[in-house]
């Protein structure tokens, strides 16, 4: 982009701004040494003295903002959130790591372990393991609650490597599903009392939904040697990622803006095709000039994943690279307890409760 | 391997080369490990000791005689050393070395006897074969070790770790290591200058027989000798005389014909001359006027004979006596070492210099048992000896006089167990007095380990302040490591081995004299004395003794060279031609360090790719390549003789001009192996260590010993007093070549972190890191603390003993099993019970049945968990044996899970350490655009002024090596010889990824949102957890325990002390005029106390709370008392000085 001199500039019709003012404000510059104008202008009367008014408009943002879902899968879902202000879409991406619930293995209850692993190392693995429950049908466990069918998912797991046999893997298939609640009895002071549970279930879980289980069948929880095993009980809860990463609903979620590649000048002949070797993404392409001629143009800049291999070595003359400041292309990759649109819905709700405490608080 | 192919051929295409492309040699390098494992040293000398000098020793002490009968006496005929092996009770258990290690036992092995002896009256000779003298610690892995030999399946049989390097004791259950000593040559010529400034010539003589100390200096142009044995120094022409070299110009002839060193002679001459003294007689009588009083008046007998011993035996001890008796060999000797003194004298440069490391020798494990086992071998014997006269004397004997009778096995057993397991070196028979020489084997890592196999102490105390021996070497090149010493005292002193060093052991020097006759070497008693020095001749030295001359050094060298080479004489012989000195030095003996180098003929190398291919295969071991002549070792004296160069295409490389790349290439006689093994174990383990700056490649050795990780394959049976392990331990993503050979891939300290180099939240100032919280959540950092306590159940004197019994429903009994014993598994928090004991209440009188005591008679002796407050710990194992007295006891292993917190410390592999400054979520942590967020933050400031460059390229390299799923390489100066990943291609494959060559990434800031204004420099680095952690460390106290003399806070963390507010502190409070916070703190809150005094005496007085008043007991009245409150060691330092007699009297005025 070609900067001018401000005694030069051209007379600007009113309520827009200059072009470079434009770019300024709607792209980030991805430069070969750093990027620059990564902050947005937020105060709306920044252009006030060009007459541009800078100020968001509930209207049009409700017409200018889109969402196109790109790519859709068991657990990952791309999707493009346009027209949004970052903080708005890192809001999202932050509810989504740290206060979406999910259920987690919270309480591990060991009968045995004879294995190499340590109890608190099993638990901790157990921990991790993504249950897939949906985690609207449950409460909070609080600290004075009894663990009950409405807050708590019990899980079992009993194995035993033969005396003669080879090297038992220890999956998470072997977590078996408790719908009834506990099995453990209490160790009571007073033998006289009827023994308790550690659950205390008014009724099954299992007549209410799907069955709950584990999300993969397949991870490794441990090894046993012959002649070893563990028997315990795991309880789950409902928490947030804000606790412990264990509760978070998705592996990671993020989001990149869209990438915008410009061609300040042809790129012809030999340098065109200079240039679209050097992209290791094949952001470029040759087209036909006639003359035998060829010239680059840019075919996949969504695919930019900004190397700045073209923008090196005075590159930068021929080649801007930019992100478009209000394009999200959003990730979000469950862990498996609720599909990933679901998660964001659910994460949409939270931020849109936590708006209405802002506002009763106020009024 | 590919490139270097590239390499030579590009640049020599035309030229006419016996090979195609330069041999990758690299693949010697595990085969040498293999066959020689990474502490050879220890384990070779060992077996030397156990196997040859054992039976030297006993040879020369062969024999005990009845001092009052020599009829009678017992001889040794064979020593030999058994199996491990423990006698239980009349039986035999075989040991292990787990076993031992778990039951706090010593592995070691029986030292079994033949001998014949005779017995008074009797005229045949009794005959005994294995009689067992003592018990020998064995070392692991030595040829007696029951871990010989074994493979991986059969050494996991026996609880063992494949990877542990062995070369150390077990005593009493703990394991020691004996460290390399370093010290001086013996039996060499060290020309030097004395604390004055004097010229100074000096051997330390060392036979099997004598230690001595002779010294020749130059005081005032005249030379003198020093001996201990008399009183002042003595004219070096006396001590000629004495030995029989009456005549001047003999003398001066045997110095050579110059007249310089006639010159420098002519005033000691002069000197002799002004004595008078002429003949040997006159000498000798001289000599006796000088000796020394040292314990003389026993041999006070014959005092002639007292100055020939002296000659003989102690001055230059090691050289022999002729045939015929007369000193003629020492008299040579001594001319030689008066002519290297004064070419000292006329050159300054041809002084020896004593750090030189072909001037130094390296003591073993097995040289130093040696040493032990000789003194207390000699020890028995001498008990035996004096047992036997006790017993000849006494009139009445019961039973027959019998040497078996006498012989004790428990002097030597304790002997030696107590040597090493103290350390302490203490045989008067040897003046040998030393301190430290075994030490616990470190296992807080496994590089911690083998850090200490390798380590070299100093043979200087370490408080000397001095620059010299500490200063890098030029010749410690391949043999000591440039980076691996400690920071502080001893630094430079303490030194580590390299990767490919051997250690001499001693050789027969028989055969070596017969090879040297045949090769021409003439005898030096048929030499006249002006023949010694003939302008073109070198004398020829053997071990430090003068062998004879030889008019063509250099053909001898070269033929004595390729007898080596043929494996004629041993392949760890040295032939070094001293130019300057005119000398060819052979050297066979013990401790020399030396180094394995490929032979080159005139620059081309002798190892050809068949040869390695026949390696590869499995045909040709590295024993094959020594044997045949391709590789052979060198030590530090012969390396003067060889032109060795780093590699075979390296030869050609500079050559612009061909004639002269063809003249430099003949020249070379050697190719080193590898470049990256003059770098010892734990400096290889960092990543492109030559792009650091030299000083963090030393911090970060003596980091890696302190990382947490995996220790052996065995670690979670063994038992440690604390032991720190790290849950998930993973192998760097950039290794090196040493990592592999050493297994550090299979027993990891730490972690691939992904850093991101930026600053975050002013939390990480001062080296200080950013965690992410989610990833201490998954796991990052996590370790195991294991801590031992061990609970005897004693046995009294009155056969009573302590009872361990089922727990009532008590309180802090929880984790109590019906056996009374915690179980395992169970919680236990400080002051729980780990074992419901209970001792009884009379432990000295007799009982008539021990068993019959009733309940009442036990008082509870419980023992309890003593770990800090606020812990919650699990009991981990629980183990019962019984110890060397019978006594049962128990073993608890206590294991407490941590999680990373703030203040721990964590470091990379390239001296930057650092602490945790704060734990930050993972939503506020920044992130890339594909998602990937950093496990950790360093901030950037910390590269500047450290320069480690390797770091930035272990970066890269590890973001390469996961995005291409290829382990990638940085080994010390492998960039060449491809064992080193170069940046370009990192970068190459960087961008290939679709990411920045220079590994800077866009960043989104997680909490506003926006792309960070900066490129981040993001990848993975290997990061080390350390021992260093604030649970352990932190502390604070508001009131607590005092002194019961004093009535202070206690000091110190263990005891729940109290912060002290020193001398400098209270200094700024007085400047600041803070008077009432000086007294609270200095009095108030430390020992207030409140006396009475006597205003009429000035005494302290006491409060009598009978009558209500105060009372002084020197005036014997109450009436001048007044209370006053002062430091309670006041109070004590006035009745200290009472009872000292020193009246301290307060006087007290209206205030």
């Amino acid at each position: 982009m070609s900067e001018t001199a401000a005694l030069n500039m051209q007379d600007i019709p009113q309520r827009q701004l200059p072009e470079h003012l434009e770019l300024q404000r709607t792209r980030v510059f991805c430069k070969a040494d750093a990027p620059v104008h990564t902050e947005d202008v937020e105060y709306s009367g920044a252009y006030a003295a060009i007459g541009f008014d800078n100020s968001l408009q509930v209207d049009d943002f409700r017409r200018d903002f889109r969402v196109e879902v790109k790519n859709l899968s068991m657990d990952v879902i791309e999707f493009d959130m346009i027209g949004i202000d970052a903080s708005l879409a890192n809001a999202f991406r932050r509810i989504l790591i740290a206060e979406v619930p999910t259920m987690a293995i919270e309480k591990v209850l060991i009968v045995n372990n004879t294995s190499v692993m340590a109890d608190e190392i099993l638990s901790h693995r157990l921990g991790l393991l993504p249950i897939e429950a949906d985690p609207r049908l449950f409460d909070f466990l609080s600290e004075n609650d009894t663990p009950n069918e409405r807050n708590t998912i019990v899980f079992k797991m009993e194995v035993h490597c033969k005396k003669s046999g080879p090297r038992l893997t220890v999956k998470s298939d072997q977590l078996k599903w408790l719908p009834n609640g506990s099995e453990l009895l209490m160790e009571s002071p007073n033998p006289s009392t009827k023994p308790r549970r550690f659950t205390s279930f008014s009724r099954s879980q299992a007549s209410s939904g799907r069955p709950i289980g584990m999300k993969h069948r397949d991870i490794i929880i441990t090894q046993l040697g012959p002649g070893q095993s563990i028997e315990l009980e795991a309880h789950a809860v409902k928490g947030t990622g804000k606790v412990h990463a264990k509760w978070s609903p998705v592996g990671t979620t993020w989001y990149r803006m869209l990438p915008e590649v410009k061609l300040l000048k042809e790129v012809k002949g030999n340098d065109a095709e200079k240039l679209v070797k050097k992209c290791p993404v094949k952001v470029f392409d040759l087209e036909d000039v006639g003359h035998a001629m060829k010239k680059a143009v840019v075919s996949k800049p969504r695919d930019c994943t900004l190397c700045r291999e073209c923008i090196g070595d005075g590159g930068e003359e021929n080649i801007a690279l930019r992100r478009v400041r209000d394009h999200f292309i959003f990730t979000v990759e469950s862990t498996g307890a609720l599909p990933p649109e679901v998660l964001f819905t659910e994460a949409v709700k939270i931020l849109e409760e936590k708006c209405e405490r802002v506002i009763s608080e106020l009024s | 391997m590919g490139y270097r192919e590239k390499h030579s051929v590009e640049t020599h295409n035309n030229h006419a080369k016996p090979i195609k492309s330069a041999v990758d040699k690299f693949a010697l390098l595990p085969e040498f490990l293999k066959v020689r494992g990474l502490v050879k040293q220890h384990i070779d000398s060992f077996n030397y000791f156990i196997n040859n000098d054992i039976k030297k020793i006993m040879k020369t002490n062969d024999r005990i005689v009845c001092p009052q009968d020599p009829s009678l006496y017992l001889r040794y005929t064979k020593i030999s050393i058994g199996k491990p092996l423990e006698y239980v009770e009349h039986a035999t258990e075989e040991l292990n070395p787990q076993l031992c290690r778990l039951s706090d036992r010593t592995y070691a092995s029986p030292i079994k006897v033949d001998i014949e002896y005779t017995r008074p009256n009797q005229t045949n000779k009794e005959y005994k074969k294995d009689l067992v003298i003592g018990r020998m610690p064995i070392m692991l892995r030595s040829s007696k070790c029951v871990l010989s030999g074994k493979d991986e399946a059969e050494l996991a049989k026996l609880g063992e770790c494949p990877l542990d390097p062995g070369g150390y004791f077990i005593i009493k259950g703990n394991e020691k290591v004996i460290l390399i000593q370093e010290q001086l040559s013996k039996n060499r010529i060290i020309i030097d200058t004395d604390s004055k400034g004097r010229v100074n010539a000096s051997v330390t003589s060392s036979t099997h027989e004598t230690k001595t100390k002779t010294v020749f200096f130059m005081d005032k142009d005249k030379i003198y000798l020093q001996l201990n044995q008399f009183s002042k120094p003595i004219s070096i022409m006396i001590i000629m005389k004495a030995m029989g070299m009456e005549n001047d110009q003999e003398v001066v002839q045997m110095l050579g014909r110059d007249p310089k060193y006639g010159f420098l002679l002519f005033p000691s001459m002069q000197e002799c001359r002004s004595e008078k003294i002429i003949t040997q007689k006159q000498a000798l009588e001289y000599l006796q006027g000088k000796l020394a009083n040292l314990s003389s008046l026993r041999f006070e007998i014959n005092k002639d004979d007292r100055v020939k011993k002296i000659l003989i035996n102690v001055f230059l001890a090691h050289v022999p006596q002729a045939k015929d008796g007369n000193f003629r060999p020492k008299c040579i000797y001594t001319a030689v070492m008066l002519r290297r003194m004064m070419d000292a004298v006329l050159n300054v440069e041809t002084f020896d210099d004593k750090d030189y490391v072909g001037n130094k020798r390296l003591e073993l494990s097995g040289q130093l048992v040696a040493l032990l086992f000789e003194d207390l071998f000699k020890t028995m014997n001498s008990q035996v000896a004096s047992r036997m006269e006790k017993a000849y004397d006494k009139a009445s004997r019961s039973t027959p006089l019998d040497f078996i009778h006498y012989m004790r096995s428990d002097t030597i057993t304790n002997g030696l167990e107590r040597a090493i397991s103290t350390g302490n070196w203490d045989l008067k028979r040897f003046k040998m007095n030393r301190k430290g020489v075994s030490q616990v084997l470190s296992r807080l890592a496994f590089i911690a380990t083998l850090g200490y196999m390798t380590r070299v102490s100093p043979q200087f105390e370490k408080t000397r302040k001095v620059s010299g021996p500490r200063a890098l070497q030029p010749s410690q090149w391949g043999m000591l490591c440039p980076c691996d010493t400690p920071e502080g005292e001893g630094c430079g002193l303490t030194k580590n081995l390299a990767l490919m060093t051997h250690v001499t052991t001693d050789e027969e020097e028989g055969p070596l004299i017969k090879w040297c006759r045949k090769l021409g070497v003439v005898d030096v008693e048929d030499l006249s004395g002006e023949e010694l020095h003939a302008p073109d001749s070198f004398l020829v030295m053997l071990n430090g003794l003068i062998l004879g001359k030889h008019t063509k050094p250099q053909k001898f060298a070269n033929a004595m060279r390729k007898l080596r080479r043929k494996s004629v004489i041993g392949e760890f012989v040295s032939i070094f031609v001293h130019e300057r000195q005119r000398c060819v030095y052979v050297a066979s003996d013990g401790g020399r360090v030396c180094r394995p180098l490929v032979i080159a003929d005139k620059g081309v190398s002798r190892i050809k790719e068949y040869h390695m291919k026949e390696l590869r295969d499995g045909v040709r071991s590295f024993d094959d390549f020594v044997r045949e002549g391709l590789i052979e070792y060198l030590d530090v004296n012969e390396e003067n003789n060889a032109l060795i160069a780093l590699y075979e295409h390296e030869i050609h490389k500079d050559g612009h001009d061909e004639d002269n790349a063809d003249g430099q290439k003949s020249f070379i006689t050697h190719i080193e192996i590898e470049p990256f093994t003059i770098l010892g174990v734990v400096a290889g383990l960092i990543p492109y260590p030559h792009h650091n700056q030299s000083p963090r490649n030393t911090y970060q050795c003596a980091m890696g010993k302190q990382a947490m990780g995996n220790i052996a394959y065995n670690q979670l049976s063994r038992a440690d007093t604390l032991l720190y392990l790290l849950v998930y331990p993973q192998r760097p993503l950039l290794t090196t070549r040493t990592i592999e050979l050493v297994g550090y891939d299979k027993l990891g300290a730490g972690q691939n972190a992904t850093v991101a180099v930026m600053s975050y939240s002013g939390y990480d100032i001062e080296d200080a890191i950013v965690m992410n919280k989610s990833s201490l959540d998954r796991g990052f950092g996590r370790c195991i603390a294991l801590k031992k306590q061990i609970v005897v159940k004693e046995t009294y004197s009155n056969e009573t003993s302590d009872r361990i019994v089922r727990p009532q429903n008590e309180p802090r009994k929880q984790a109590l099993d019906a056996d009374g014993i915690a179980a395992p598994g169970q919680i236990v928090r400080r002051h729980d019970i780990l074992v419901n004991k209970q001792s009884p209440r009379n432990k000295r009188d007799r009982i008539t049945n021990p068993m019959a005591l009733k309940d009442c008679d036990y008082a509870p002796s419980n023992v309890s968990y003593k770990g800090p407050e606020g812990e919650t710990t699990v009991v981990d194992r629980v183990m019962l044996y019984s110890d060397k007295d019978n006594k049962m006891c128990v073993k608890f292993i206590i294991r407490h899970v941590r999680r990373p917190e703030i203040g721990d410390k964590f470091s990379s592999r390239h001296g930057q350490k650092g602490v945790i400054g704060t734990i930050v979520q993972q939503e506020d942590f920044p992130f890339s655009e594909r998602g990937i967020c950093p496990d950790l933050i360093m901030n950037p400031h910390g590269f500047p002024s450290r320069m480690t460059i390797g770091k930035m390229i272990e970066l890269l390299g590890s973001k390469a090596a996961v995005l291409s799923g290829r382990f990638h390489y940085g080994s010390a100066f492998g960039e060449p010889s491809g064992h080193a990943d170069k940046v370009e291609d990192i970068s190459r494959t960087l961008v290939e990824h679709g990411f920045n060559y220079s590994g800077k990434d866009l960043l989104y800031s997680g909490i506003s949102g926006k792309p960070l204004q900066a490129y981040i420099f993001m990848g993975p680095i290997y990061y080390q957890k350390l021992k260093h952690m604030v649970l352990d460390k932190m502390h604070a106290r508001a009131s607590g325990p005092r002194m019961t003399l004093t009535r202070q806070p206690t000091e110190g963390r263990a005891r729940d002390g109290g912060l002290r507010l020193g001398e400098m502190e209270r200094d700024c409070l007085i400047a600041y005029g803070a008077s009432m916070l000086i007294y609270e703190r200095l009095m108030l809150s430390s020992d207030p106390y409140q006396v009475q005094v006597c205003s009429q005496c000035g005494l302290l007085g006491y409060y009598n709370h009978k009558l209500k008043t105060s009372w002084c007991s020197m005036c014997k009245s109450g009436d001048n008392m007044s209370s006053l409150k002062l430091p309670y060691a006041c109070k004590l330092l006035f009745q200290e000085l009472q009872s000292m007699n020193v009246v301290p009297r307060l006087k007290l005025t209206e205030y």
